[in-house]
């Protein structure tokens, strides 16, 4: 089963966040704008543009139940924005609600709390604020989570329970906070990261293996497992009640994005180009297998420049002989399938053709997560079937063995 | 193409391809701005180790890899005065038209003889692997076109001796 791919922009995409019945995505498409797509047939096409931050847009996220977006942006700022009826013309449009972050570098993050009455920030200014509604002055305030993070906070992720937060940043660590805020959450359970958990107490703290950035982090759908991809090519999945930390190694270019589609599965991308999934349980973790087909080119549509093809000069320019060239004079080993491999005329054999930046669940339930969408710095806006890494799997193995 | 050359081309790819790892990020010292880390250095934890690969003692690369942004450094092949000489004009030549090469640095870095900048913009507006081609052809290059500009000034030197002591000759 092909994945779906849309060729949104020809710029990248920082940030995509698709609403709670899929019919529209929010994108920023590396500007200061957040456009909002809807689906016609088999294109996207922009029906509202969001202007009020003044740069680049970081995150963006769509809460499903509340429909309401917030962003994040290099100008230190968020917005909540919400649908209401214009009060001259009566038609419906999105109406930007300040966030009083209190942080004075880029806010780098964003994501809605499970029930959407929060939202966490992260932020260069080594702080990840929590925000949450002032009905009385009709704003968002924040509460800062400050000690002990010491460089930008790259990526959170909210545990299930709306209490725990996890974050990963430029300083290497992944840390499980508490953001629970008195007004607005009800006393949580005790669960296998604490009992007794007040605002900023830190539930863990646990090291990327060899001191890389942690790029993204991830509280299984049940929250009692955390997984976090670094600079340095690695994953980590920690359960704390253990304590037990797998590590898995990878000898491809960093991860900068996961989500997780079961308990025991998640999805992962970046620099490799390629979703990947990753299986296991308490008793061990490994790859399952990429969701991309990397046997061919397929940007340009099947085997160009192939034996002889269009090429003027005949035998001579022929696919194997670039390739020996390549290798000779320019140390270019290809491997066919392998990561980062493209064609004579640049193609990536990958659906991406750049980093993936953004991963996220599409269809399913939390914990049977069906297809997850990914963007990247290639401007491309991919559906994947999660189930389709089996058939390649077997089919590499056969490989293998033949 | 020498069989010498072909692993240490083969080392400069792969690390620039792994040092190629970019995204955006925003300065964490100063309120708005977006600089390359690797060229301000303030911010200690995203600079990653540089790494020399070095094929001789005259020829080598430093690669200063950075969350944001890359410095590579060439130290070229310089045997005696005249490579020496045609090495700094041709870096020169070079240098002085930057913009028109996106990549590179207009100063090189200290010991080295011409630098490239490569961004997170460029890695984004770029493709990734033609960029690491790009690189490692201009170090093939570069070599093959000193040693033709000095065996082409040797050719012009003979030629031009020849024919002012030609005047000499009975």
């Amino acid at each position: 089963m092909s994945p779906e791919v849309y060729n949104v922009a020809q710029t990248p995409i920082t940030g995509h966040a698709f609403n709670a019945d899929r019919s529209q995505v929010a994108v920023s498409l590396n500007s200061n704008d957040v456009q909002i797509l809807s689906r016609s047939g088999n294109e996207w096409t922009t029906t509202e543009t969001l202007s009020e931050h003044d740069k680049v847009i970081t995150s963006i996220d769509w809460a499903p139940n509340s429909n309401r977006i917030v962003t994040s942006s290099q100008d230190r700022n968020a917005y909540v924005w919400q649908q209401t009826p214009d009060p001259l013309t009566g038609r419906t449009i999105w109406k930007p609600t300040l966030v009083l972050l209190r942080i004075n570098r880029a806010a780098t993050f964003v994501r809605w709390s499970p029930f959407e009455d929060k939202f966490a920030v992260a932020s260069g200014a080594r702080a990840i604020a929590i925000c949450s509604f002032d009905p009385d002055n009709d704003w968002w305030v924040s509460r800062l989570l400050k000690k002990p993070i010491r460089a930008t906070v790259l990526s959170v992720d909210w545990h299930p329970n709306n209490v725990l937060l996890a974050a990963g940043g430029a300083d290497m660590k992944a840390r499980v906070f508490s953001a629970y805020i008195k007004d607005v959450d009800k006393r949580p359970a005790g669960s296998v990261w604490g009992e007794k958990l007040p605002f900023n107490t830190i539930c863990g703290e646990y090291t990327s293996p060899a001191g890389g950035w942690v790029h993204a982090v991830g509280f299984s759908p049940s929250g009692d497992v955390l997984a976090f991809a670094s600079h340095d090519s690695t994953i980590s999945i920690v359960y704390p009640g253990g304590p037990t930390i797998y590590t898995i190694r990878s000898n491809t270019l960093p991860y900068v994005t996961l989500t997780w589609t079961a308990e025991d599965a998640f999805v992962a991308a970046g620099h490799d180009c390629q979703p990947v999934l990753f299986t296991g349980s308490q008793s061990g973790w490994q790859s399952a297998g990429s969701l991309d087909d990397t046997s061919a080119p397929k940007s340009s549509g099947g085997a160009r420049g192939g034996l002889g093809g269009a090429s003027p000069v005949g035998r001579l320019n022929s696919l194997a002989y670039t390739t020996f060239r390549n290798a000779d004079s320019r140390g270019l080993a290809q491997s066919p399938g392998g990561a980062g491999s493209a064609s004579p005329d640049g193609d990536l054999f990958t659906v991406h053709q750049n980093t993936i930046t953004s991963v996220r669940p599409y269809a399913g339930q939390p914990g049977a997560v069906t297809k997850v969408s990914t963007s990247g710095v290639d401007g491309k806006l991919v559906v994947w079937n999660v189930s389709a890494v089996g058939s390649l799997t077997t089919r590499l193995g056969a490989a293998r063995l033949g | 193409m020498s069989n010498v050359l072909r692993p240490y081309l083969a080392a400069v790819r792969s690390t620039l391809t792994a040092a190629l790892t970019l995204e955006n990020f925003a300065s964490q010292v100063v309120e708005r701005h977006n600089q390359p880390e690797v060229e301000v250095g303030k911010s200690k934890e995203v600079l990653l180790n540089p790494m020399i690969i070095s094929r001789n003692e005259n020829e080598r690369v430093l690669i200063e890899p950075s969350v944001n942004s890359i410095r590579l450094s060439i130290k070229i092949k310089q045997a005696d005065e005249i490579e020496r000489i045609l090495c700094k004009k041709f870096t020169r030549f070079m240098m002085q038209r930057a913009e028109n090469f996106i990549v590179l640095r207009r100063k090189p870095v200290k010991g080295y003889d011409i630098s490239f900048l490569i961004t997170n913009t460029q890695t984004e507006t770029m493709l990734k692997h033609k960029i690491v081609d790009f690189i490692i052809q201009f170090m093939e290059d570069v070599d093959r076109e000193i040693s033709e500009m000095k065996l082409s000034l040797n050719a012009r030197a003979r030629t031009v001796a020849e024919s002012y002591l030609i005047a000499f000759n009975p």
